[in-house]
C-alpha cells in the first residue's frame, strides 16, 4: 500500500486539486495531504467509510462513481485518483471515461490479473484465484471486472487515451512499463498504475 | 409564548428591509449563548433554530421546563462542546420567545401586533439575526449550523455573507420548498384559520387562543417529521389504556393519544400567528429563484467550507434534495462534503439521539477546528 501511495504522489505537483474515487477510509487522502497538497476531495460510495473519512475532517461525499461523477464541471481537478477500484464497477469503460472529464489528469491503479502467482492458481488448482491483493473468493469478490495490465495498455489504446506514465511494482520493486517490456511486466507485477489523459 | 419572558434581547435600531417591502426598524431580537467566547473570536458557532424551535438550544428550556431542543448536539461534551465553542442562538422574527413577531406589543396600543405583522421570509430572518453577529463583534463565524428550516438559514447566511463564516453545515433541509411541503404548511394553516377563536388573527384582543387549530395543525406536522417504519415500529395498533376497542372516537390506540398529546402541549409553548407566519416564510423560501435559477449562483462569492447530511428515512427534505445543494456546491467547486445518515426517525432524526450522525457531526467539527486553527498558526 504504502509503495502504490508513494508512486501516485509522486505522480502529482504539489499544490494541485485532486480527487480520490473510492477514497475508502482517506488513508490515501490523507497521505497526499501531508506530502503533496491540501486541496483533496473524496468520492465514496460507503456510508461507514465516508463517516469515518469525515470524522477525520476530510471533506468527502457519499456517492457513485457511476452515477455522481457527472455533477463535477469538466476539468475541475488537476488530477482525479481511481485506486485498485476500476475493477469493481460495473462499467468500468463509462467510469473512465468520467473520471477523464471530470480530471486534467487520471490515475488508475489496477491490480494485475496477469501476474504470474495469479495465473498459477487457475492453472494448477484450477480455482479462482486469491492472492494477498485480491483476498477474495469468487462468491464474495466485489470484483466484477477484473483485467490486467495488457488489458488496461491495450484499452486505452483501442479508446485514443493517451498514457504519460505506466509502472509496474511487484513487491516493492518500481519500473516502467513500455510497449517492448509489456508481456513480462503483465507477467512479473502485481500492480499496474497508469498516468492517462484524455 | 411572550409570558414576560426573562429573556436575554438585543433591540436593533438599524432599520431593515423586508422582502414584503415593508422596513421594521428597533425590534427586539431574542436570543441565549452558551460557552465562553474566546479572546480571538474565533471560536463562535451560529446555531439556527427550526420551525418550532427557539433560543434554547441547550440546558433547560426556562419556559417549558425541558431540555434545550438540541440538546443532543450543543454542551458540555457533546458534538458542539461548549467547553470549546461560544454557542449564539437567535429566536427568528415572526417567532413567540422574544423576537419581533406577532405576540410583540405594540407600544402605543398595548395590544399584540396579530396579523398586521409583515410577512417575513427566511432571507429577512437570516438579515435580522446577521446584526447579533455585529453586537458580538465577531468578524467571522467558526461556524453556522441548523437543521430544517436552520438548514435553510444556513443556506441563506452563506448567500448573504459569504465571507461570514468558515464552515457551513445545513442538515436535512432544502434549498427550496417543494409542494409536498407548502401542502403540509397549508394543511396547518388552514387548521388554525378553521378556528373560530383565531379572530382573523387578533384572538389576543379578545383573549381567546386558536388552540384547537393550533393542535391539528402540530398533529398534522408531527406526521411528517416520522417514518412509517418508525411510527409502526413505536405503536403499531396498540391500544391506549384499554384491552379492546371503544366503537367511539375516543383515543382508542396510542399513536392518536400520543399525537393527542404533542397538539396538547404546543398549544402552551407556541403562538399560533408564529406557526402562520413562520410556515409562510418556509414556503416562500427558494434560493435559486432568488439567483436567477441558478443555485451555484447563491455559493459562488464564498469559500466557506460545507457539511451536508441528510437522512435515510426523512421524505419530508428527502437526500435527493439535500443532494441538490451538494451538486450544486459541487459545480462550482466549493469544499463540500456530504453524507446520508442511516436512521428510521424520519426528519425528526436531527433532533434525537441518533449515535452515527452525533459522531460524524461531533468529529467533523473537531477536527476541522483544528486544522483551521493549525493553519492559521
Amino acid at each position: 500500500m504504502k509503495e502504490e501511495f508513494n508512486i501516485i504522489s509522486n505522480l502529482i505537483e504539489e499544490n494541485t486539486r485532486v480527487l480520490d474515487v473510492g477514497c475508502g477510509y482517506g488513508d490515501l487522502m490523507k497521505f497526499l495531504q501531508e506530502n503533496k497538497t491540501k486541496d483533496i476531495r473524496g468520492l465514496e460510495i460507503s456510508k461507514e467509510k465516508v463517516q469515518n473519512c469525515l470524522s477525520k475532517g476530510l471533506t468527502v461525499i457519499e456517492g457513485n462513481a457511476e452515477s455522481d461523477l457527472k455533477q463535477f464541471p469538466k476539468s475541475s481537478f488537476d488530477y482525479v485518483i481511481l485506486s485498485q477500484t476500476l475493477q469493481a464497477f460495473l462499467n468500468p469503460e463509462l467510469v473512465i471515461s468520467e473520471l477523464l472529464k471530470v480530471g486534467k489528469k487520471v490515475i488508475v491503479t489496477i491490480p494485475n490479473f496477469g501476474y504470474w502467482r495469479v495465473r498459477l492458481q487457475l492453472l494448477f488448482k484450477g480455482t479462482m484465484p486469491v492472492t494477498e491483493n485480491l483476498p477474495h473468493e469468487w462468491y464474495n469478490t466485489p470484483n466484477l471486472h477484473m483485467c490486467t495490465i495488457k488489458d488496461f495498455y491495450n484499452f486505452c489504446s483501442s479508446k485514443n487515451i493517451k498514457i504519460f506514465k505506466s509502472i509496474a511494482l511487484k513487491k516493492s520493486r518500481i519500473s516502467e512499463i513500455n510497449k517492448s517490456n509489456l508481456n513480462y511486466k503483465n507477467l512479473d507485477s502485481h500492480l499496474g498504475i497508469f498516468l492517462i489523459e484524455s | 409564548m411572550n409570558k414576560n419572558i426573562d429573556t436575554k434581547k438585543i433591540i436593533i435600531s438599524n432599520p431593515l428591509k423586508l422582502d414584503c417591502g415593508k422596513e421594521i426598524n428597533n425590534f427586539p431580537i431574542a436570543y441565549e449563548t452558551y460557552g465562553e467566547l474566546n479572546s480571538e473570536k474565533s471560536n463562535a458557532i451560529l446555531v439556527f433554530h427550526a420551525l418550532t424551535g427557539d433560543q434554547y438550544v441547550s440546558g433547560k428550556n426556562p419556559i417549558t421546563n425541558k431540555d434545550g431542543w438540541w440538546s443532543y448536539v450543543v454542551g458540555e461534551n457533546k458534538p458542539i462542546d461548549t467547553n470549546k465553542f461560544f454557542v449564539i442562538c437567535a429566536n427568528v422574527i415572526g417567532g413567540c420567545m422574544g423576537s419581533y413577531g406577532p405576540s410583540t406589543i405594540n407600544e402605543p396600543t398595548g395590544k399584540q401586533i396579530g396579523t398586521d405583522f409583515p410577512i417575513i421570509t427566511i432571507n429577512d430572518m437570516v438579515n435580522a439575526q446577521y446584526e447579533l453577529i455585529k453586537y458580538f463583534e465577531i468578524e467571522k463565524l467558526f461556524a453556522v449550523v441548523g437543521g430544517s428550516m436552520g438548514g435553510m438559514q444556513v443556506l441563506q447566511f452563506v448567500a448573504n455573507f459569504p465571507d461570514k463564516a468558515k464552515l457551513a453545515i445545513p442538515i436535512a433541509c432544502t434549498s427550496s420548498h417543494s409542494a409536498q411541503n407548502i401542502a403540509f404548511n397549508e394543511l396547518g394553516r388552514q387548521a388554525i384559520m378553521a378556528d373560530s377563536k383565531w379572530e382573523n388573527g387578533f384572538y389576543s384582543n379578545y383573549k381567546l387562543n386558536p388552540d384547537k387549530g393550533l393542535a391539528v395543525a402540530r398533529m398534522a406536522a408531527h406526521i411528517t417529521y416520522l417514518s412509517e417504519k418508525g411510527l409502526q415500529e413505536k405503536f403499531g395498533r396498540k391500544l391506549q389504556d384499554r384491552d379492546s376497542l371503544r366503537y367511539g372516537f375516543e383515543a382508542d390506540f396510542q399513536i392518536e393519544s400520543y399525537l393527542r398529546y404533542q397538539g396538547s402541549v404546543f398549544v402552551d409553548r407556541f403562538d399560533a400567528n408564529s406557526y402562520l407566519y413562520i410556515t409562510r416564510a418556509m414556503d416562500y423560501f427558494d434560493l435559486s429563484k432568488q439567483y436567477k435559477g441558478n443555485l451555484s449562483d447563491a455559493f459562488k462569492e464564498t469559500k466557506t467550507k460545507f457539511f451536508v447530511i441528510s437522512f435515510t428515512s426523512d421524505w419530508l427534505y428527502p437526500t435527493s434534495e439535500n443532494r441538490e445543494i451538494v451538486i450544486a456546491l459541487n459545480s462550482i467547486g466549493a469544499d463540500v462534503g456530504f453524507v446520508e445518515i442511516e436512521s428510521d426517525k424520519g426528519h425528526d432524526s436531527f433532533l434525537l439521539d441518533v449515535p452515527s450522525f452525533l459522531k460524524t457531526l461531533g468529529d467533523y467539527i473537531n477536527s476541522t477546528y483544528k486544522v483551521i486553527n493549525e493553519r492559521r498558526i
